[in-house]
């Protein structure tokens, strides 16, 4: 029988016991539904947990410190490779070696001082931290009123919303954090900030050799005894954006409250912690920096990225290992969900093997009427599971259609108690295509799968036996 | 009629039965339906299979129209053993070459007459744009044009068998088997549909083996009479009263073959 044909009395089949195909295909509907929910559950969350962490700028970035500085990450290694009063200098030039290295976008050194801010002849003191212009992708500053730096070197600021409200003396509540940015901007952009900081200047710029030095590092032989001057300083700041940031996330750099360009702060010379404990080794204009922000390509890349880096002497932390976990639970999330949602399923191919086995008792005459006019076994088995499939792929349609109704109830529901409880909002429900078209392709193969015996048995009838049958 | 054909009249049989059994085992007793049958049936003759209830007509005519396999013996119909053939093979047989009518119509209750008639099209594969007119010719021929979008429980009995009757020839075949065709129809309706069979078998030519308990129906249709009891063959006479003037067949065959044309 030809396919058009096939799917004609198959389909005219099911309208026949239209009560009872309707109740079997709403069955595998739901099996569809609950799979199609678990499964965008899972991926939406997965999706929400890694847009969040991803933009975070944690996963594809590396932080690289000397092993010098012994307050900082990845202690435990100092075990291997050289001992610390032994190791490298994170300078300029090996900022810049760094950057060079495969897989890397950028590196740049993190610039971050505790300094004292005046705005309106009022001093405030807070973290001041340099921004390079990638940072302008970061969701922290998604929400931000305003606009980024114009230029990497622009005297300009951005500031973090709780030091708006202390600039414009507001006390912020407890609690519940219900400041609008866009009001707290309103008066500060465009004002002027004035910065004072401590200028690390460069006293001599030909560091003689120390007749008592018995250090062998090449960086003790061409430094010592040099010195620095470290001068009061005010630089006029603009501020460009006031930015929504969560002050108690873990984000790197964004802890401080107040961002500068990164070229500006370079070009500044502020004295950093590192500039005192090496002030016996380097004294030139060259900075040295306590740690140096590597930005990979991609999260894949960070471990040849990280490995490169310490093979070169220096401590690194990603979190990497943390993103690998995340992805492991989702993976797993995934199939636990999978499996749920597949159990629905399961109940519908028995309840489509049970519509098709009771059709078969019930068309058994007019199997055996087929089978005399000339149908053969295999026109019988294809009808049967063209029944099946037809049932399927209906299912499977309304499976999805229901699914995703139910995802959008429950991410409706969600969001009214999130922001009941003053959360934003947020999208944790994805149904992806790939998804749809595999809901309906799997329910399609379940259902020929659930066809398979009785299509086999319909096709086996005995014509004379079927025909005796009333 | 072609010529062949009204040549396969006086010459090849068109079935031919030889040494057929069927046995069937229920519990621990072997039931012979079928004993040991030998017969032939020439082309173009119209034959009747008479017996008692049980007497294995219905199964000799299951064997002939290919729905059942012999435990042993052989069915040759138009030089094919049936027994030898694959369940596919034999779907096609019964698609091309016989066409069946039996005693409770069988028709499919869930479809109306037309798609009833069509069904046998669609599994010889015809195109669709040619089976609506088929069908719709066929319905004509047994008087049921204006019948054709009707389910077959709003019909009368005599219609449903015409029905039948249009379906089993809707493919052309040669053989037409009928199974008590008027076991369910009240006489004067029998008739009718006897008429129509023998037309049939006058006309089209086709060989007509028709199984029956109502021995002057037979008498009344068939050329032969072959009686069955207890699964073997007992006896087969010739129905002189029927046709008792060859050439009237004939020349009602030729005839009929010059409207064709």
């Amino acid at each position: 029988m030809k396919l058009p044909d096939l799917t004609e009395l198959a389909l005219r089949n099911l309208r026949e016991s239209v009560l009872r195909n309707s109740l079997t295909t709403i069955g595998i509907s739901v099996g569809v539904a609950s799979l199609v929910a678990m499964l965008s559950l899972g991926i939406g969350l997965q999706q929400l947990a890694s847009r969040r962490l991803m933009k975070s700028g944690l996963f594809d970035t590396v932080v690289v410190t000397s092993r010098r500085d012994l307050r900082n990450f990845g202690r435990e290694e100092e075990r291997n490779g050289p001992a610390p009063a032994e190791s490298r200098i994170l300078d300029e030039p090996t900022r810049r070696e760094i950057e060079h290295l495969p897989n890397v976008l950028e590196a740049y050194p993190d610039i971050r001082f505790i300094t004292e801010l005046r705005y309106e002849d009022k001093p405030h003191l807070t973290m001041v931290a340099a921004l390079p212009p990638s940072a302008q992708t970061n969701d922290a500053f998604e929400a931000m009123q305003g606009h980024f730096f114009s230029s990497d070197t622009a005297t300009e600021a951005i500031l973090q919303k709780t030091f708006a409200e202390e600039l414009l003396g507001k006390t912020p509540k407890a609690g519940v954090d219900e400041t609008n940015v866009a009001e707290l901007a309103a008066p500060l952009l465009g004002k002027e900030l004035t910065m004072r900081y401590a200028q690390r200047e460069a006293a001599s710029t030909a560091p003689s050799k120390s007749a008592n030095d018995k250090s062998t590092t090449p960086a003790d032989q061409s430094l010592a005894g040099a010195a620095y001057s470290v001068v009061s300083r005010e630089q006029k700041l603009k501020i460009v954006g006031v930015a929504d940031l969560d002050p108690e996330s873990m984000r790197g750099p964004t802890r401080a409250r107040v961002f500068l360009p990164l070229k500006l702060a370079e070009s500044l010379h502020v004295m950093q912690p590192t500039d005192l404990r090496e002030i016996s080794r380097v004294a030139t204009d060259e900075p040295v920096y306590s740690s140096v922000s590597v930005r990979v390509k991609s999260p894949s890349q960070i471990k040849t990225v990280e490995d490169t880096v310490k093979k070169m002497g220096f401590n690194t932390f990603s979190i990497l290992d943390a993103s690998r976990s995340i992805q492991q639970f989702f993976k797993v999330l995934d199939v636990f969900l999978g499996i749920f949602g597949s159990l629905a399923l399961a109940v519908a191919f028995i309840g489509i093997v049970n519509t098709l086995v009771m059709a078969i008792l019930e068309r058994r005459r007019e199997i055996g009427i087929m089978k005399a006019i000339g149908a053969s076994d295999g026109d019988v088995k294809r009808l049967f599971f063209a029944e099946a499939g037809a049932m399927g792929i209906l299912g499977g349609i309304v499976g999805v259609a229901l699914g995703w109704a139910i995802g959008q109830v429950i991410n409706l529901g969600t969001n009214v108690y999130l922001k009941s409880q003053s959360f934003p909002p947020e999208h944790f429900w994805s149904v992806p295509w790939w998804l749809v078209a595999f809901a309906v392709v799997f329910s399609f193969l379940v259902s020929l799968a659930a066809g398979l015996y009785p299509a086999g048995r319909a096709a086996r009838l005995d014509p004379v036996q079927a025909l005796r049958y009333e | 009629m072609s010529s062949t054909d009204t040549a396969s009249l006086n010459n090849a049989p068109a079935i031919h039965a030889e040494q057929l059994c069927r046995h069937y085992r229920m519990g621990e007793t072997l039931i012979r339906a079928v004993d040991g049958v030998t017969l032939t049936v020439g082309a173009g003759e119209f034959v009747a299979l008479l017996g008692s209830s049980g007497s294995g007509k219905s199964s000799v005519l299951n064997l002939i129209a290919g729905l059942d396999r012999p435990t042993s013996g052989s069915v040759i119909v138009q030089e094919r053993n049936l027994a030898q053939l694959s369940r596919e093979e034999l779907a096609k047989y019964r698609l091309h070459t016989v066409g069946m009518v039996f005693q409770s119509f069988n028709l499919i209750a869930s479809m109306t007459l037309a798609e009833n008639v069509e069904l046998p099209m669609r599994f010889a594969e015809v195109d669709r744009e040619k089976r609506d007119g088929l069908a719709r010719e066929a319905l004509e021929r047994v008087g049921l044009q204006a019948r054709m979008n009707h389910r077959p429980s709003e019909l009368s009995g005599g219609e449903q068998q015409r029905a039948a009757l249009a379906r089993a020839l809707i493919n052309r075949p040669q053989l037409l088997l009928a199974d008590e065709p008027t076991g369910n129809l009240d006489s004067h309706t029998g008739i009718e549909i006897m008429n129509m069979v023998r037309d049939f078998n006058q006309q089209l030519g086709m060989t007509v083996v028709m199984v029956t308990h109502e021995r002057a129906l037979a008498e009344r249709y068939a050329q032969r009479l072959i009686f069955l009891a207890d699964g073997k063959l007992v006896g087969s006479e010739s129905n002189s009263a029927v046709f008792s003037h060859p050439e009237t067949i004939m020349q009602a065959r030729t005839e009929s073959s010059h409207e064709a044309s």
